[in-house]
């Protein structure tokens, strides 16, 4: 079982990208969860989203306090909050950080691996929006295997509609342009 | 087919009440049972469902709408949580002494003060004697399952009686997880259209529920106390035809691991799956833990619980709710009248944990069996013990 914390502001679509991955996991068979932070949605707070994909049924509805993989969608959050708190010895970061890896080891003290990709530039290129939720899902394909990527272009579509297009091109390029450090 | 899909528990629950083509939907929608509500209402508004969908006031006036809706012949359905269930209170009586079989869902959450719009069961233990059936689920399927269950058990001619199906407010209502999705004709095989043996028709006028007088209102309880007990067997039944049909078996108590158990855990909702996860690595550890999931809570399944659980040495009973000044919570208390002089009787004892969503762990259960484990040995000075109270 994989365990997956995102963490993003309230408005940002952090609990829509566990949504999509959990529809996604589970159109390809398998079992899994997705959930939100419970709590009153205030607009740009910090806020968690949690995914859990598994091969067999999932007994637990604990809160995920021991993640395998965390995903930042927000640059400004990891000054703020201990994103890795809690992390698996294995852990990896997925990071939304136009940062190199030094930077970002250096500013925030990673010792885990990291993976990273400028999701702000990609979500305003190519979406036209600074919302980089389905952004950050290329990189979490791409760092993690987690899904695949046609059960995550089938979720788009179904949640977005015409819409997806552009959000499919943004998880495509983020997927090609993130640096994955093991 | 029925579909498997990925889907908010909420949404599928909604899905749900348009296979049992629910008529009339009175709602008012509170959190955290809001999203049940609001797709319904969708699915009024889009055309997918041809019922009456009745965007009341409070509710007080939803489940007034809902006794009228039910008394008239329409099959209901409503949904509620926590202050909108307490507000409800007044009228929550009446539709269990006059028999009419409307369906909640109630998305379980706590009680202010303070505000709380966390999971725990303080809002459906407050109404634990209104008279209707009450099942708790521990999944999204089973909120799916058990809502159908409900429809095809309030409405059979032998129980006439409105039935509540419990969720785990958040902690089952917003999560997104796998659904099996009956299919229709499925879904039409199990639950017959609603023929009610008496309503209200200006045709054929008839009175119902009038006053009471001494003479008779005793024997209007105790005729509402054996509908409710009677309707057990229907409950039993229905769960057999749902397992014909859908291939899924649910029993009014459900056991895990519990041969030769000395400790057995006892749960209710969703608490029970993170339960099960808690006696696997306990048993790992060599320890003889098991788990009792009460499944039916109302009429309480005194035969099976017994049944399933007797024969254990303790009983760890864990309720989510903590009644000021009581004995102990309203589960432990249950089972201790159940098991009072019985001959061999597990020791049984009482935990409250998980209040206002605070979250039961694993190493939650495993602290609650160390301690029931102890307190066997040695009788502990309380009745009961609140688990995870932070001292600083």
């Amino acid at each position: 079982m994989k365990e997956v914390r995102l963490h993003g502001r309230g408005g940002q679509g952090a609990v829509t990208s566990a949504e999509l991955v959990a529809i996604a996991a589970i159109d390809e068979g398998r079992y899994a969860q997705a959930f939100p932070s419970f709590g009153p949605e205030r607009r740009g707070a910090p806020v968690m989203a949690f995914i859990r994909v598994s091969g067999d049924q999932i007994r637990t509805r604990e809160k995920v306090y021991h993640p395998d993989i965390v995903m930042v969608l927000d640059s400004s959050l990891p000054s703020l909050v201990d994103v890795a708190a809690g992390m698996k010895e294995d852990g990896i970061v997925i990071l939304n950080s136009a940062m190199s890896e030094k930077e970002l080891r250096k500013e925030y003290g990673f010792k885990c691996k990291l993976a990273m990709v400028d999701a702000n530039t990609i979500a305003r290129e190519v979406i036209g929006l600074p919302i980089t939720n389905t952004t950050m899902l290329g990189a979490l394909l791409k760092a993690t295997g987690i899904v695949g990527m046609d059960a995550m272009d089938k979720a788009l579509e179904h949640r977005f509609g015409r819409l997806a297009e552009k959000n499919k091109a943004a998880m495509r390029r983020a997927y090609d342009e993130t640096v994955v450090i093991k | 087919m029925a579909k498997r899909v990925g889907i908010e528990v909420s949404i599928a629950i909604a899905e749900a009440v348009k296979l049992a083509d629910a008529d009339v939907i009175p709602a008012y929608p509170i959190t955290p049972q809001t999203h049940i509500v609001e797709h319904l209402s969708e699915l009024v508004a889009n055309g997918e469902l041809d019922a009456e969908f009745i965007p009341v006031e409070s509710e007080h006036a939803a489940m007034s709408a809902c006794c009228g809706a039910s008394a008239a012949g329409a099959r209901t359905f409503t949904s509620s949580s926590s202050q909108g269930l307490s507000l409800m209170s007044e009228i929550l009586y009446i539709p269990s002494t006059m028999r009419l079989p409307i369906v909640m869902v109630v998305a379980n959450r706590a009680l202010s003060a303070p505000i709380s719009i966390w999971n725990d069961h303080q809002d459906i233990m407050v109404q634990r004697d209104i008279g209707w059936i009450q099942t708790f689920a521990e999944n999204g399927q089973e909120a799916v399952d058990l809502t159908l269950h409900a429809f095809r058990v309030a409405e059979d001619r032998k129980v006439s009686l409105p039935m509540i199906v419990n969720i785990d407010g958040f902690t089952l209502s917003h999560v997104i997880e796998p659904i099996e999705i009956p299919d229709q004709e499925e879904v039409d095989k199990f639950l017959p259209p609603f023929k009610p043996r008496y309503k209200l028709d200006p045709r054929k006028p008839i009175s119902m529920g009038p006053v009471g007088v001494p003479e008779v209102y005793t024997e209007a309880k105790v005729a509402l106390d054996n509908a409710l007990k009677a309707s057990k067997r229907v409950v039993l039944k229905a769960w057999d035809e749902f397992a014909e049909i859908f291939g899924r078996k649910y029993n009014p108590v459900e056991t895990y691991r519990t041969e030769d158990a000395e400790v057995l855990l006892v749960t209710m909702g969703s608490i029970s799956e993170t339960a099960m996860t808690a006696v696997d690595a306990m048993r790992d550890s060599g320890q003889k833990v098991g788990l009792v999931r009460i499944r039916l809570w109302r009429p309480f399944p005194s035969v099976e619980f017994r049944k399933a659980a007797g024969k254990a040495k303790v009983l760890a009973v864990i309720d989510r709710c903590l009644p000021p000044g009581a004995v102990c919570g309203p589960v432990g208390e249950e089972l201790r009248s159940l098991f009072y002089k019985v001959p061999g009787a597990p020791k049984i004892f009482s935990f409250v944990a998980g209040l206002g969503g605070r979250d039961v762990t694993v190493e939650r259960f495993e602290e609650i069996v160390d301690k029931a484990k102890a307190y066997a040995k040695r009788r502990p000075k309380e009745l009961y013990e609140v688990i995870g109270v932070r001292e600083k």
